[in-house]
């Protein structure tokens, strides 16, 4: 529905950047900038098209394992549609189930010594130091001004040296050729992904896919938001709730943060 | 080194005499050789947008820095995370893709279709529609 | 002093091309297996999410590995001064060469991507090891060549010296990077390691004499030159102490391993599970490539035959294919610690589960094909250039010294 909203848009305008478009969002994002306190929706507004993607901004997510729940997998459908992988494609028809795409995957645990279970979601960690940018030998794995950690395909050679070194095992690498990409997520044999934290919704002033569907379908138990923002809801949660990182020994300060384990 | 008797409208070169017989065959041949390859690879018929009146930029401009504008485009968009969309490719492809008699789209990348009519005209290969969707709407776009 | 005569291979013409036909069959077969990969994508290969390198990088790493040990015998004659190696100076910066090609061509024929091998060279990442590995092997390859230009132009000889120093220097960073590719992983068990690139270093003296010595033992009876004991022998008492070496590294970094509590698991994995990574590690990489060639090389009546030289060598190669196979491989089937003292009852990308690898046939013939490539290289560069001398005889006329 979002892909036929989009292109309608765009056989409505001229080619030509809509420059009345441009100047509302800018004003828009001033007016906000100028009153934090004063916000149309819970995350920043959207980012305008021309301008870059701001250190300012730290993105960041939260994870209520104590929500999050066995038979619920509303995160990984999402994704799944958003991104254009798994379900949500007619792709990876050859490869075999190891060899598939996963952004997102829930993992149930139980601790050896005391019996309980705890049941999460795991992707991309979206670290502050991330092993996987340190390894790229070209730079295709590089780290966003605002934290978001990606995979530029334009130069990505295939190495998969960066699922190697990630602690997560994060990353999948493409074993065949796709042809049903999502128009704002491409995605291609030979090259290397992960989770974007939905990079193009995010840009856009909204959540990433599995936060919105948690939040509508599942049990609420992911939070979104500006980690430098000390109004955002996600701030408030964590000076509220513990949390931790997963394998936080290996002080890669990942983004996102589970509370509950 | 032969001294041999030299007929008239010939030069010679390394002892072969070359008359003016060879020349006129050897000029029939590669007007031949060029007649053929003009004939075998005919320039292209661009299938252009229905709609749209004009592209970003005027045609000799596009024909000779398109690919200047994608590769800044696409720096700017992955790395910084600028989505102005003039140079975008999505905005290329929403507006040259073509629909067939069902109307759906057909994708982009196919032969015939508005980039490889010229790319394979040019031998240029491209590989922007390995990662890149070839039509404006995913199939599998979900609700 | 004899003066020592270099000469290009001759005779046996029809032998000589016959071979030299076969392994250039064998590496247009890995060339097609390459482009079958490539062009279908990876999905034809074992290789998948869990195990992302298979047997093209442990063939490759091999390749790369004896690449950098094989000029060692050049190095000893340049750099430390045993002037008894110099005449196979040449031939070991050859081998160098031509193995570092082998290896690199099926490291880069198996990306992902390997049209956008001019982006790997125009674009650094240098806190990348991989990027400084890239730099490093092309590298090897020009100081390589320009140790040979010291060698075979006499106006140069006076600059050996300083290029055996470069290339030595160079070759033994070139191997503490690759050992550190894997070294300097923080994800894994098998892997963070600092003995990794010290280790690494020692293997390459092992292989690389091994591979050098293949080709010794069969070139020179193969062309009727003469090859002296004596100089066999030092061959073979470096190759034990390598091998030897090797063992010493591998227990160290096994114990230490043990020690930790929080590694233990995935050491008892490697060794003691009876699955495929403990069968090549005790019977491979021990036995086949420690112990046996150990026996051959130092004990009776095995350390007076050549042929059990060359046994011992071929057995030293077979080991080290083994034991890059078991870090690498074993090192990633191993799931990774996300969970410390939790159990993973379930996931839905193999989290906590062991990982399946099975070798498929295009990876296998492009591994193949590496050794093929160095072979071919190498046999073209001997017939057309003086790089073999014409004869090794012993210094000493008195009965040769057994050692």
């Amino acid at each position: 529905m979002k892909e036929t909203h989009y292109s309608s848009q765009q056989q409505s305008s001229p080619p030509q950047t809509d420059l009345s478009k441009r100047k509302w969002i800018g004003g828009a994002a001033a007016l906000v900038a100028l009153s934090p306190g004063l916000r149309l929706v819970e995350l920043a507004a959207a980012k305008p098209n021309d301008q870059p993607a701001s250190s300012a901004v730290r993105w960041g997510m939260l994870v209520d394992t104590e929500r999050c729940t066995d038979s619920c997998t509303a995160c990984v459908d999402a994704c799944q549609l958003e991104n254009g992988w798994g379900k949500g494609s007619t792709d990876e028809s050859r490869s075999r189930a190891t060899q598939k795409a996963h952004w997102i995957r829930k993992v149930k645990l139980r601790d050896r010594e005391t019996g309980k279970t705890h049941i999460l979601p795991l992707f991309c960690q979206h670290c502050e130091n991330p092993p996987c940018v340190d390894v790229c030998p070209t730079g295709a794995s590089f780290k966003r001004a605002d934290g978001i950690v990606l995979v530029d395909k334009h130069i990505c050679i295939g190495c998969r040296y960066c699922m190697m070194a990630c602690p997560y095992k994060a990353r999948s690498f493409i074993h065949e050729a796709l042809h049903d990409q999502r128009v704002l997520v491409p995605r291609g044999k030979g090259t290397v992904e992960s989770c974007t934290f939905c990079v193009q919704r995010v840009d856009r002033g909204e959540q990433p896919a599995c936060v919105e569907a948690c939040a509508k379908l599942g049990n609420k138990a992911l939070t979104f938001g500006d980690l430098s923002d000390p109004e955002s809801a996600i701030a408030k949660q964590r000076t509220e709730v513990t949390s931790r990182a997963i394998r936080a020994d290996l002080a890669l300060n990942p983004r996102v943060r589970y509370q509950g384990i | 080194m032969k001294m041999a008797g030299k007929t008239a409208g010939s030069t010679r070169s390394a002892g072969v005499q070359v008359t003016f017989l060879h020349r006129l065959v050897l000029y029939v041949m590669l007007l031949a050789m060029v007649s053929l390859v003009r004939a075998a690879v005919p320039v292209p018929d661009i299938p252009l947008p229905q709609d749209a009146k004009q592209c970003v930029q005027p045609k000799s401009i596009m024909r000779r820095e398109h690919f200047n504008f994608l590769y800044h485009q696409r720096d700017e968009t992955m790395r910084r995370g600028i989505r102005t969309k003039r140079y975008s490719l999505v905005n290329c492809v929403s507006c040259h893709a073509q629909k067939d008699a069902k109307q759906q789209y057909i994708p982009i990348n196919e032969k015939g279709q508005f980039c490889s009519s010229c790319h394979e005209y040019t031998a240029v290969k491209i590989d922007c529609f390995e990662c890149h969707a070839t039509v404006p709407v995913s199939k599998s776009a979900g609700q | 002093m004899t003066t020592i005569v270099y000469m290009p291979l001759k005779e046996k013409q029809l032998g000589f091309y016959l071979i030299l036909a076969a392994f250039g069959v064998l590496v247009l077969v890995g060339l097609l297996a390459a482009w079958y990969m490539e062009s279908n994508g990876h999905y034809v290969t074992g290789m998948n999410n869990q195990v992302v390198w298979g047997l093209p990088h442990v063939f490759a790493i091999f390749l790369i590995v004896a690449a950098s040990g094989a000029l060692n015998t050049a190095s000893i004659a340049s750099v430390f001064r045993k002037t008894v190696y110099k005449p196979l100076a040449r031939y070991s910066a050859l081998m160098a060469i031509t193995l570092l090609i082998g290896g690199l061509t099926v490291l880069v024929l198996d990306l992902g991507r390997p049209d956008r091998l001019i982006i790997a060279m125009t674009h650094y990442n240098f806190t990348s090891i991989f990027a400084w590995n890239i730099i490093l092997y092309t590298g090897l390859i020009l100081v390589a060549v320009i140790y040979l230009w010291t060698m075979l132009e006499a106006r140069m000889a006076g600059y050996n010296h300083q290029a055996g120093m470069a290339a030595f220097i160079w070759r033994i960073v070139l191997t503490t990077g690759t050992g550190s590719i894997f070294g300097f992983i923080i994800a894994r068990s098998a892997f963070d390691a600092a003995i990794l690139a010290p280790m690494f270093v020692v293997m390459s003296l092992g292989f690389g004499t091994a591979c050098n010595l293949i080709g010794m033992l069969t070139l020179f009876p193969w062309n009727n030159r003469p090859l002296g004991e004596d100089l066999v022998h030092r061959f073979r008492k470096n190759l034990g102490i390598f091998v030897a070496t090797n063992l010493y590294f591998v227990a160290v970094y096994h114990l230490t391993n043990l020690y930790f509590r929080n590694h233990q698991e995935a050491e008892q994995f490697i060794l003691f599970t009876g699955n495929i990574y403990s069968t090549l590690f005790w019977i491979g990489q021990v036995i086949v490539g420690g112990f046996i060639p150990l026996m051959l090389l130092f004990v009776e009546p095995f350390r007076r035959s050549r042929g059990s030289l060359l046994l011992a060598s071929f057995l030293v190669i077979l080991g080290g294919l083994a034991q890059l196979y078991v870090l690498i491989i074993g090192g990633q089937a191993y799931p990774m610690p996300l969970f410390p003292g939790m159990e993973i009852l379930s996931s839905g990308f193999y989290d906590g589960q062991i990982a399946q690898y099975v070798p498929s046939l295009p990876e296998a013939l492009l591994g193949i094909s590496g050794f093929a490539l160095t072979i071919v290289l190498t046999l073209v560069v001997l017939r057309v250039l003086p790089m073999l001398p014409q004869a090794l005889i012993d210094q000493k006329q008195t009965s040769a010294r057994h050692g």
